[in-house]
């Protein structure tokens, strides 16, 4: 059994555990310290950068994806090119309509009426 | 048998069946039927419960188009016909079209087609079964609360403010939802895991394709459901405002929000669709299936596609016009895929030795009603014509032309298909044919009167119509009347056969595939012994006829 | 058939009936798990599309009001979950070598850090509830107008790295002290009850007396500044229009991950009770390795929305 295990019960060695969760650490003072300047468009980009850095490394070694079926990154990463063509799209349309909205317009709705009052 | 498996099964099973003895009784009472772990009795639970929604949905529609039997006031006041089109939408496209297919006929047929004796986990089937059993129920109980009048795609800011009972029918849906991803979850790990190495991708059944392309569907947007639904009901109960205008939220990111998952939805429903009718082209043409790899690639290329188009729902709702274009572009990019299958479904049956049994009926009339409802997708997808026919009854005539004459045509051709496997029994034939001819014209004088109706100006979710178009909404009143006749026949030809039908043998249809080559019903883990080894699935020339047993059988695999 | 009931015979404690062999039924366990994992991303990927489109579209309102939101404790918050991540894949190694004791003690570590985590997560709720900081309907209008003005963003954010006593001060310059900077007060308070864990605060403004928004309440003039083109002209010091959204945001985004912290305190739990009973070994860790896999995710999730909540410029 022990044998049959052993190719996919890969313990991942102490010093890349401990590694992943110091270099983790250095990543999240370096999120928070790189809001002390103001680099404008950039913070955002600096922000994410490093939020994608640290959840691959999350990802690579605490995950174990590194040793893993390729199968199971596909999973992860095609999840993720989901996600990101959802807020895409979505994104450039509210983008698009945003200069015809009529500000503070809303239409005059019934007032919120609560749950289950019968009709 | 001494260890202590994890088993499978309210009791333990021998992995030798007694002669006789099948899945169906190989142990007794409620009980073993409520906590079973074997995928065929929980798809024939989902069976059961997704036939009942059908019922349910079925009438709520037929009051629908009762009421429209004149122009004013027939049956119930406007409040009440909002109420009965909304939940004649939701159960239909929640409880019952969207987990019909792959929960009942999934779950019964795909480990037995890939040779397993259960699905990769049993449990989490179960699991999901009760999930939507409970979704159902909130349903149910919102119906008795006071039922939804928002119309199933539960727009804001009119389903924030509405004072009807939305919250239970939404969490009922998001319940759902939990139940269709653990379906899709349990399916993809199957096939990837449970196939024999024999058996590569494209030695697998078309029907599994279907499937597998659903799954995908099911872990890819259902998510999205879950999460709009959340604050759908956040929304409602605490007035976050991320979709209402009034506190500076946006009811268009609504819709987005919403399509994202209910477009691929329609795919959830019509991919498995398809997958049964290439195996029943197939079967009942006793002949190879022209081109597998081309119907296999445009399965994934449909669920793939349908990601990329939802925004062709919101062409009227305030949507850029760069979105619409882009939108309109890659949904007539659909057509490629669909039309790929019925051609090859087509040619498959060219120079066939063509079985006119009732399923295979079922599928001629699926390919002729789903290009119907196929080509008035296109023209409602082009932008201009969509400004003219949307939320008009064009538009219902198309849905329930894809949906109602493309899955459920497709749900009724497989069901006749699996039912002498599922049961043991064979029903009346001719009967049969019978009520799937009043199925069909019932359909088409329904629905082909709304797409000229639509095409008129009729809004779809209307009350009360102007008179001109009394004989087109009269006739499509009476079309649901045949049609209903047509469901009540076969509810009773089929339950009749279960008490009084002829015994099933192995393989009655001539069909290729594995759950053919096991007995009927399929005993506990569905063979005894080891299962037949596969090669080509549609290798009919190893299906003989058997005139003795009335059966066919398979000679044995050469090589 | 023999073959077939010899290979039932030799079946190890752990194979469900329906695996061949353990690997088979560990790796389904797994990518069962992974495809589990993308419909978390997608869920949650829901919310972070509301977010970018918000943010995106009123970058005003989420620089007004990410202010509200404590840096330090998201930040101690983000060390805190790295930390039970690190423990977790600890103890997903120990499972595997057989290493029961230390198993047990790191599951024990990560209970330990999922805890603290909603602890502090209870605290920065309580500030917020406690100043009407809440979502939609329910928000109550902040009474620190001006504060922010001459780039008090960055010199509050440096402040909250040090101690209390220096930023409630800087707090205070901004404001008088009549009406009360309400974010001095929460960074106060928070702080105070990160440390003490007991002080209670007394809002400046009793949360029931400021005017609240509602459609009823929604007449210009008793909650909106004004309409949006009109707080150009104020610059990033103006109260933006309609800032519940961001909150609304938030406590649906760290609402919905706080409850998958939950949910994974209750499996890692159940793995405590299993590994105290020694069920886990190099034979058989698949269930440490699954909930291993969602407590990551956890972590991957927040490792997004503390830079996108709390440090926004």
């Amino acid at each position: 059994m022990a044998g049959n295990h052993a190719d996919t019960a890969h313990a991942v060695p102490l010093r890349i555990l401990l590694g992943t969760w110091g270099a983790l650490i250095f990543l999240t003072w370096a999120t928070v310290a790189v809001t002390n300047f103001q680099l404008g468009p950039l913070n955002i980009v600096v922000a994410l950068g490093i939020a994608v850095i640290k959840s691959t490394l999350v990802a690579l070694f605490f995950m174990h994806l590194r040793w893993d079926k390729p199968f199971n990154a596909i999973v992860f990463v095609s999840a993720l090119l989901f996600v990101f063509l959802f807020i895409t799209f979505a994104l450039l349309d509210t983008k698009q309509y945003q200069p015809t909205l009529i500000p503070g317009y809303a239409p005059d709705m019934p007032a919120a009426a609560t749950e289950a009052s019968p009709s | 048998m001494t260890t202590t498996h994890v088993a499978v099964g309210s009791r333990p099973h021998s992995a030798e069946a007694q002669p006789g003895e099948n899945y169906l009784n190989c142990s007794h009472g409620l009980k073993s039927w409520l906590l079973t772990l074997d995928h065929k009795r929980i798809g024939v639970m989902y069976l059961i419960a997704t036939l009942g929604s059908f019922l349910l949905g079925g009438i709520f529609a037929l009051l629908v188009r009762t009421e429209h039997l004149t122009a004013g006031k027939t049956i119930m006041d406007a409040d009440t016909y909002n109420q009965m089109f909304t939940l004649h939408g939701a159960v239909m496209v929640f409880l019952f079209i969207i987990p019909a297919i792959p929960a009942a006929f999934g779950n019964f047929v795909l480990p037995i087609m890939l040779g397993a004796k259960d699905v990769a986990f049993p449990r989490l089937n179960l699991a999901s079964f009760y999930f939507w059993i409970a979704g159902a129920v909130l349903a149910v109980v919102s119906i008795a609360i006071n039922a939804p009048d928002t119309g199933w795609t539960f727009y804001t800011p009119y389903s924030t403010s509405t004072a009807t009972s939305v919250i239970p029918v939404v969490f009922g849906v998001f319940i759902l939802g939990f139940s269709s991803i653990f379906t899709g979850l349990n399916f993809i790990v199957t096939i990837h895991k449970l196939r024999p190495k024999e058996m590569g991708w494209f030695q697998m059944p078309l029907f599994l394709w279907g499937l597998y392309a659903t799954a995908l569907i099911q872990i890819l947007a259902t998510p999205v459901l879950a999460i709009t639904l959340l604050l759908l009901i956040l929304e409602r109960s605490l007035g976050i405002g991320i979709f209402d205008p009034a506190l500076g939220g946006d009811p268009v990111l609504f819709q987005h929000f919403f399509w994202f998952y209910s477009h691929p939805a329609v795919y959830i429903m019509i991919l498995p669709a398809m997958g049964i009718i290439s195996e029943l082209i197939t079967t009942y043409s006793h002949k190879h299936i022209f081109s597998y790899r081309f119907i296999a690639y445009s399965s994934v290329a449909i669920a793939i596609f349908g990601f990329l188009v939802w925004g062709h729902h919101m062409f009227t709702s305030g949507q850029s016009s760069l979105l619409s274009m882009i939108f309109s572009a890659i949904t007539f990019s659909v057509a490629i895929p669909s039309a790929i299958k019925v051609f090859n479904w087509v040619v498959t049956m060219y120079k066939g030795s063509i079985d006119l049994k009732t399923p295979m009926w079922y599928a001629l009339i699926f390919i002729w009603v789903f290009s119907i409802g196929g080509l008035t997708g296109i023209f409602l997808g082009t932008l201009s014509v969509d400004v003219h026919l949307h939320d008009t009854y064009f538009v219902v005539a198309h849905f329930h032309y894809v949906m109602f004459g493309g899955t459920v045509m497709a749900l009724l051709g497989g069901l006749h298909h699996w039912w002498p496997k599922m049961f043991g029994r064979m029903y009346n034939e001719r009967w049969a044919q019978v009520a799937t001819f009043l199925v069909f014209v019932g359909f088409n004088l329904t629905f082909f009167t709304q797409f000229v109706m639509g095409s008129r100006g009729m809004p779809r979710r209307y009350y009360m119509y102007p008179e001109e178009f009394t004989n087109w909404h009269v006739a499509s009143t009476w079309g649901s009347y045949i049609m209903a006749a047509g469901f009540v026949l076969t509810a009773i030809y089929l339950l009749r056969s279960l008490a009084k039908g002829p015994i099933a043998p192995m393989n009655p249809w001539g069909g290729a595939t594995l759950e053919w080559q096991t007995t009927s019903p399929p005993p506990h883990y569905n063979f005894d012994g080891d299962p037949p080894k596969t090669g080509d699935p549609y290798d009919f020339d190893r299906v003989k006829y058997d005139p003795e047993t009335g059966s066919y059988y398979h000679e044995p695999l050469r090589g | 058939m023999t073959a077939h009931s010899a290979a039932h015979a030799e079946h190890p404690p752990h194979l469900a009936h329906h695996f061949e062999t353990p690997v088979q039924q560990f790796e389904s366990g797994k990518l069962g798990m992974w495809l589990f994992l993308g419909t978390e991303l997608l869920m949650f990927g829901g919310l972070f599309c509301a977010y970018a489109i918000y943010r995106a579209n009123h970058p005003d309102i989420f620089l007004y009001a990410h202010q509200f939101l404590d840096k330090k404790l998201g930040g101690i918050n983000t060390v805190v979950l790295i930390c039970s991540s690190l423990t977790m894949a600890w103890a997903v190694r120990a499972a595997q070598l057989g290493q029961r004791a230390l198993l047990v003690l790191m599951l024990l570590l990560t209970l330990a850090c999922a805890g603290g985590f909603m602890g502090i997560k209870y605290v920065e709720y309580k500030a917020k509830f406690e100043h009407g900081l809440l979502p939609g309907t329910h928000y109550v209008a902040q009474t620190d107008h001006g504060h922010g003005g001459d780039h008090a963003a960055p010199g509050h954010e440096a402040a909250a790295g040090e101690a209390a006593a220096p930023h409630a001060a800087a707090g205070d310059a901004h404001a008088t002290p009549a009406e009360g900077d309400a974010v001095a007060h929460e960074m106060a308070a928070d702080e105070a009850a990160a440390h003490a864990l007991e002080v209670t605060p007394t809002p400046p403004v009793s949360a029931a007396d400021a005017p609240k928004i509602g459609r009823a309440a929604a007449a210009p003039g008793t909650f909106r500044p004004g309409p949006e083109p009109t707080t150009d002209g104020h610059g990033p010091a103006a109260v933006p229009a309609n800032p519940q959204i961001f909150f609304g945001i938030y406590f649906a985004m760290t609402g919905l991950h706080g409850f998958h912290v939950l949910a994974g305190m209750i499996v890692i739990t159940w793995l405590l009770v299993l590994s105290l009973r020694g069920t886990f070994g190099p034979d058989y860790f698949t269930p440490v390795d699954l909930v291993g896999l969602y407590w990551h995710i956890v972590d991957l999730i927040w490792i997004f929305l503390f830079p996108l909540l709390y440090l926004i410029h």
